[in-house]
């Protein structure tokens, strides 16, 4: 009995052993396991045995039923893993193969220019104001302290429409707005972003359409150190950690006094190179304290407030931080180039 | 403004001062030198040579040999083609071993025959251009005066051991137009002393009013006009030394009464003219305004028409000079001229560029005047004039310097608090060390108590608030003494707009939708206006430049479109046949003629599409672009800014576009925007492949007022689906079935949606089956099946009704 129980076992291991198939399996187990199995008949003849041999024979009849049991699970465990197997290694597929990627654009480099500055001064309590870039002589010149017959009128030729109505020449015209607009009450803190014309003929450096950025802090007690401060920090977060500033005298009619505002290179940090011209600085912005014919004319006492105001073209900071030689790229629109700005 | 330095020197003691390092200092204290040139730059081993004999080169006609004396024990022999070349001259020579600007090697030569043993020079071998050489030298070699010494170094004789430092003069520092205002600029900036030229000279014992009288008929534009009459004058070339001033300022050299005129003009920044007393031909002076229509010959030889604003000299019948702008060519300076009449007159600077840029006649006189002159040098300049004309060119000086109006006037005092400097520049200078940059500027100053009150000469006129007294505190010590402080006042919050925000998200929207951000010129052609239609189809008067530069940006653009189509060209020109662009910029609208307001600028979204969406790759095909890829664009944009609902499309018919392609967006009811085509005819007059294009105000979309977002409860109840597919005739358009199912199908219906559209025989002709998926849901409860088709029912009734739409059976 003992001997025929241990050849059952060998036997239906050996068949868990050789299938391949869950079918095969399923026949197994009914054939060893079932009702009408050699198992369930050895258990059956269990009463001829002799009190002695009944729990020993029992006992191993369970061993042999549970270690075919187990050898089954174990094979359809293993038969299902593989099958799973062989699916996923039939869908493989060639990773390096190029996906299927959504089709970006980009920001023109000027507008990454403009909204870095734009969000710097926003940081520092400036709101952004804009205006016309058709405009009135008044707001263009003459509330900036320009009177008609101002000599440096020369130094921005301009593109009349009719006598007293032209391209804006630069931004702050949308001061003088702004200003008029709080009612001598200050204080105004903008800054403002546009389109601006003038009559030069294009050429690498030059361009009779540009970008501008102005700003304004109009308030009691503005100093021009306060000035050097703002720029500090705006040169240090548009140019790097380590740049330096200095301010240099100036002349603009809409300020008194005037600074023109350079850095230390961020090519050669100040020892001269082909960037600077040899200099170490280079000039960025012009700025100075709002002159007080220009508060006067815009409604603010100048007894009362002072300001400082400062303006910069967002090409030149583009050309000097990207290294772009040509102004001409910013308005030819080479996808190529605007292509090279998408992390700007 | 181009500052010798050399002559300089003989005001400001530069001693231990590089020319270099006084560019520095100047640049620093508000004056830019742009360059610092050296006269001499590229010239080695030039001396002078005493020319002992100069014979005809025996094989060649237009040479000659020369033996030239250059302080060596021999003479050396050199042949020169130069026609003036004479014995008995001193000359520059190059030696052999010298070196010439342009890295011109001299070297011993043999010329048909004859050794040559260096070079003797003209002035433009010596790196001085062609218009600063003297007439009489411009065809050959220059000639030394007699005292130079022979074998010396001939560049001090020329002085081209100098350095001329070129200052940017910008209107607030028209004080540095002339060699006493940069002297005195220096003197501050150095902080030493100055010597300034005291004329001296004898004058006869006649009355200058003997010869002439003057009248000024325009005393509120010349505050003063004065003369001084000198005789006896004879006209010929300026000495050497005048000649060298000039040349390195810039100035050519023409006869010692000219360039004594521009040279005081130079040292002094007062213009003077000088006339020919006898061609001046009456004994009176008469200043008044032109009479309209008046003509005058000016020294340039073109006739000027002159008007009623202009000042004019006259002698007292005619016009024989433009006030403070050019003198007529009939009173002109001649080598014969014996007797002359010279001016120093103070013109209102305004009226002076009024004339001067109407005449489109920009002179050394006139800049000055519009600039602003030392109202109080006047009469010196005309006495230091004199002085040289007697000593240069033999004058006497009658007695007297007739004139009308005041030689000098008072200085202007400005008071202020002290401390308004500090308070201005953020600093904390003492009163002291504001007084010693004024002792330094020379302006009479002191402080008393709080305030200080400060003289200001009147060859400062940019100096007039107590701001300019501020700025020259801060430039006098520098900005470096300035702190950087961040300002203290109110706190205020910067913030976008809701416009500038929402601006912001259109742009990363068609970034993201995949375009490309283009920012393109303003200024266009009228044609090119013209192309296309502005979005409301207004009839907008493009708006004309006066004086356009060009063509190709003379008028204003309405649209965007165009200039995105050239940069389509563009890039086909170059094999790159896919566009994608966007811009965001403005139009300028009005219906004006000519205008008398501000034209209504409002921003404009445009988009340029050509060529594939998808490039064709492993997994799929190429997709061209076509009208719903922009339309899906558009879509997408709308549903950024959740205007999805408010928006319809219309077909419609537009100049420039596709008549069967092009549809009108409409935001509520109103149109703000078209999709389309460009017209085939247009693609193929501008060399484009199919293109699309649309244009939105964007300005009108971003004000569109969305409700205050609020959270929907989620559907708690399932919807329920209902596909149907509607045979209809080709005409109807897919949105006038929606709109209908919309209608009817509401409250229950959520969604409609349509999946398929079918043509086919089995339809007959001129039919299309259009399937739409519809969703029904009522968020209170599980809908039946019946009220389902209740409303369903309704909604298949109506459009048959309607649209004739019947169900695919």
């Amino acid at each position: 009995m003992k001997d025929k129980l241990e050849a059952l076992k060998e036997e239906a291991l050996a068949a868990v052993q050789t299938a391949s198939e869950p079918k095969q399996l399923q026949d197994v187990k009914v054939k060893y396991l079932g009702k009408k199995g050699p198992i369930t008949e050895v258990l059956r003849g269990m009463g001829k045995l002799s009190a002695e041999e009944r729990p020993v024979i029992g006992q191993l009849a369970n061993d042999v039923r549970e270690a075919i049991q187990s050898a089954i699970t174990e094979k359809v465990e293993a038969l299902e893993k593989k099958k799973i197997e062989e699916r996923l290694a039939s869908e493989a597929v060639d990773v390096t193969l190029p996906g299927r990627m959504v089709q970006q654009g980009n920001h023109h480099p000027l507008t990454a220019v403009i909204e870095e500055i734009e969000d710097l001064f926003i940081g520092m309590g400036f709101s952004i104001a804009e205006g016309p870039e058709v405009e009135k002589d008044y707001y263009n010149f003459e509330a900036l302290n320009l009177p008609k017959d101002h000599p440096a009128r020369d130094m921005q030729d301009s593109f009349y429409i009719t006598e007293d109505i032209l391209l804006r020449t630069h931004t702050s015209p949308v001061q003088a707005r702004t200003m008029e607009k709080h009612h001598g009450q200050g204080p105004v803190k903008i800054i403002c972003p546009g389109k601006v014309y003038r009559r030069d003929t294009d050429d690498a450096t030059h361009s009779h359409q540009f970008m501008q950025i102005e700003g304004l802090y109009v308030d009691k007690n503005v100093r021009l150190s306060d000035l050097k401060g703002t720029l500090t920090v705006f040169a240090k977060k548009m140019f790097g950690e380590d740049r330096h500033i200095r301010l240099r005298p100036s002349f603009f009619p809409f300020t008194e006094p005037s600074v023109e505002m350079d850095i230390s290179c961020f090519r050669c940090g100040g020892e001269g190179c082909s960037v600077c011209k040899g200099t170490g600085w280079i000039e960025i912005l012009g700025s100075g304290m709002i002159h007080p014919n220009v508060l006067r004319m815009s409604g603010f006492d100048p007894e009362v407030y002072t300001g400082f105001a400062f303006g910069m073209g967002p090409e030149r900071i583009a050309m000097l931080k990207y290294g772009i030689d040509d102004i001409r790229h910013f308005y030819t629109n080479d996808q190529r180039f605007l292509e090279q700005f998408k992390r700007a | 403004m181009n500052v010798s330095y050399n002559w300089l020197n003989e005001y400001v003691d530069l001693t231990g001062v590089t020319p270099q390092a006084l560019a520095e200092k100047i640049t620093k204290a508000g004056i830019e030198v742009e360059h610092v040139t050296f006269l001499g730059e590229g010239i080695r081993d030039v001396v002078v040579g005493y020319v002992e004999s100069c014979d005809r080169h025996p094989n060649a006609d237009k040479l000659n040999v020369c033996q030239v004396n250059i302080g060596a024990e021999e003479n050396v022999q050199i042949i020169c083609g130069a026609p003036n070349v004479a014995a008995g001259q001193k000359v520059v020579v190059a030696k052999v071993g010298a070196v010439l600007p342009g890295n011109f090697k001299i070297k011993k030569a043999k010329l048909r025959g004859e050794v040559s043993q260096g070079m003797i020079c003209s002035l433009q071998e010596l790196g001085i251009e062609d218009k600063f050489v003297p007439k009489e030298f411009a065809h050959g070699i220059y000639v030394l005066e007699e005292e130079a010494e022979v074998g010396a170094d001939a560049l001090p004789y020329l002085n081209l051991d100098d350095y001329v430092l070129e200052l940017d003069i910008l209107p607030n520092s028209a004080h540095c137009l002339n060699m006493i205002g940069v002297a005195y600029e220096v003197a501050a900036i150095l902080d030493r002393e100055i010597q300034l030229p005291t004329p001296e000279f004898v004058e006869t014992a006649v009355d200058v009013t003997a010869k002439i009288t003057v009248q000024v008929d325009a005393p509120e534009k010349v505050p003063f006009y004065g003369v001084r009459v000198i005789e006896g004058v004879k006209v010929g070339p300026s000495p050497q030394w005048l000649q060298n001033k000039l040349i390195a300022a810039g100035v050519r050299p023409i006869s010692n009464i000219v360039d004594i005129a521009n040279f005081v003009m130079l040292e002094y920044g007062q213009p003077l003219h000088t006339f020919d007393y006898d061609t001046f031909a009456s004994d009176k002076v008469v200043v008044r305004h032109a009479e309209n229509g008046e003509k005058l010959t000016t020294l340039d030889d073109a006739e000027r028409t002159l008007t009623a604003e202009d000042l004019v000299i006259t002698n007292g019948k005619a016009p024989v000079a433009v006030a403070g702008v050019m003198g007529g060519a009939d009173s002109e300076v001649t080598d014969k001229t014996t007797t002359i009449l010279l001016e120093a007159a103070i013109f209102d600077g305004a009226s002076i560029r009024q004339t001067s840029s109407r005449l489109g006649l920009r002179t050394d006189a006139s800049s000055r005047y519009e600039k602003g002159i030392d109202r109080n040098r006047v009469a010196g300049a005309a006495d230091r004039a004199a002085e040289l004309i007697s000593e240069l060119a033999g004058g006497q000086v009658l007695k007297g310097f007739t004139h009308v109006g005041e030689p000098e006037v008072p200085d202007r005092v400005i008071t202020m608090p002290w401390q308004k400097i500090n308070a201005v520049l953020g600093t904390t200078f003492s009163s002291d060390e504001i007084l010693s940059v004024f002792r330094r500027l020379r302006f009479a100053a002191k402080v008393e108590g709080d305030g200080l009150q400060v003289a200001v000469p009147a060859r400062r006129p940019d100096v007039t608030i107590p701001e300019d007294l501020v700025e020259e505190v801060g430039r006098t010590y520098g900005y470096d003494h300035v702190p950087a402080t961040l300002p203290e006042g109110s706190g205020t919050t910067g913030i976008l707009t809701d416009y500038q925000l929402k601006r912001r998200r259109v742009q990363r929207y068609m970034e993201g939708a995949g375009l490309y951000q283009a920012v393109t010129y303003s200024l266009t052609t009228e044609e090119k206006v013209k192309s296309v239609t502005t979005i409301d189809e207004a009839s907008y008067q493009p708006i004309p430049l006066a004086m356009p530069m060009s063509e190709e940006r003379s008028v204003l653009r309405l649209s965007l479109i165009p200039a995105l189509l050239e940069i389509t060209q563009y890039h086909l020109n170059r094999q790159m046949p896919d566009v994608k662009l966007f811009e965001l910029g403005k139009g300028f609208y009005s219906k004006e003629e000519r205008l008398t307001q501000l034209p209504e600028e409002r921003e404009q979204l445009a988009v340029v599409l050509t060529g594939s969406w998808q490039s064709a790759g492993w997994h799929a095909q190429a997709e061209p672009i076509d009208f719903f890829v922009a339309k899906g664009i558009l879509e997408g944009l709308f549903n950024t800014l959740d205007l999805t609902e408010r928006i319809s499309y219309q077909a419609a018919q537009r100049e420039g576009l596709h008549p069967g392609r092009t549809a009108n967006v409409l935001l509520d009811q109103e149109v703000i925007g078209f999709v389309g085509q460009l017209h085939p005819n247009l693609q193929s007059q501008l060399d484009l492949k199919e293109t699309y294009v649309f244009e939105l105000d964007i300005e009108q979309v971003l004000h569109a007022e969305n409700e205050t977002l609020r959270y929907i409860a989620l559907p708690r109840y399932p919807a329920i689906s209902r596909d149907i597919a509607l045979v209809v005739d080709e005409q109807v358009a897919s949105g006038e079935l929606i709109k209908v199912i919309k209608e009817n199908g509401a409250p229950l219906l959520k969604e409609v949606k349509l999946f398929d559209i079918y043509q086919g025989e089995s339809l007959g002709a001129g039919k299309k089956s259009m399937a739409y998926a519809l969703k029904y849901l009522d968020p209170d409860k599980t809908l039946t099946d019946k009220e389902v088709e209740k409303v369903h029912t309704k909604v298949l009734t109506a459009l048959e009704a309607e649209l004739g739409a019947v169900l695919r059976g």
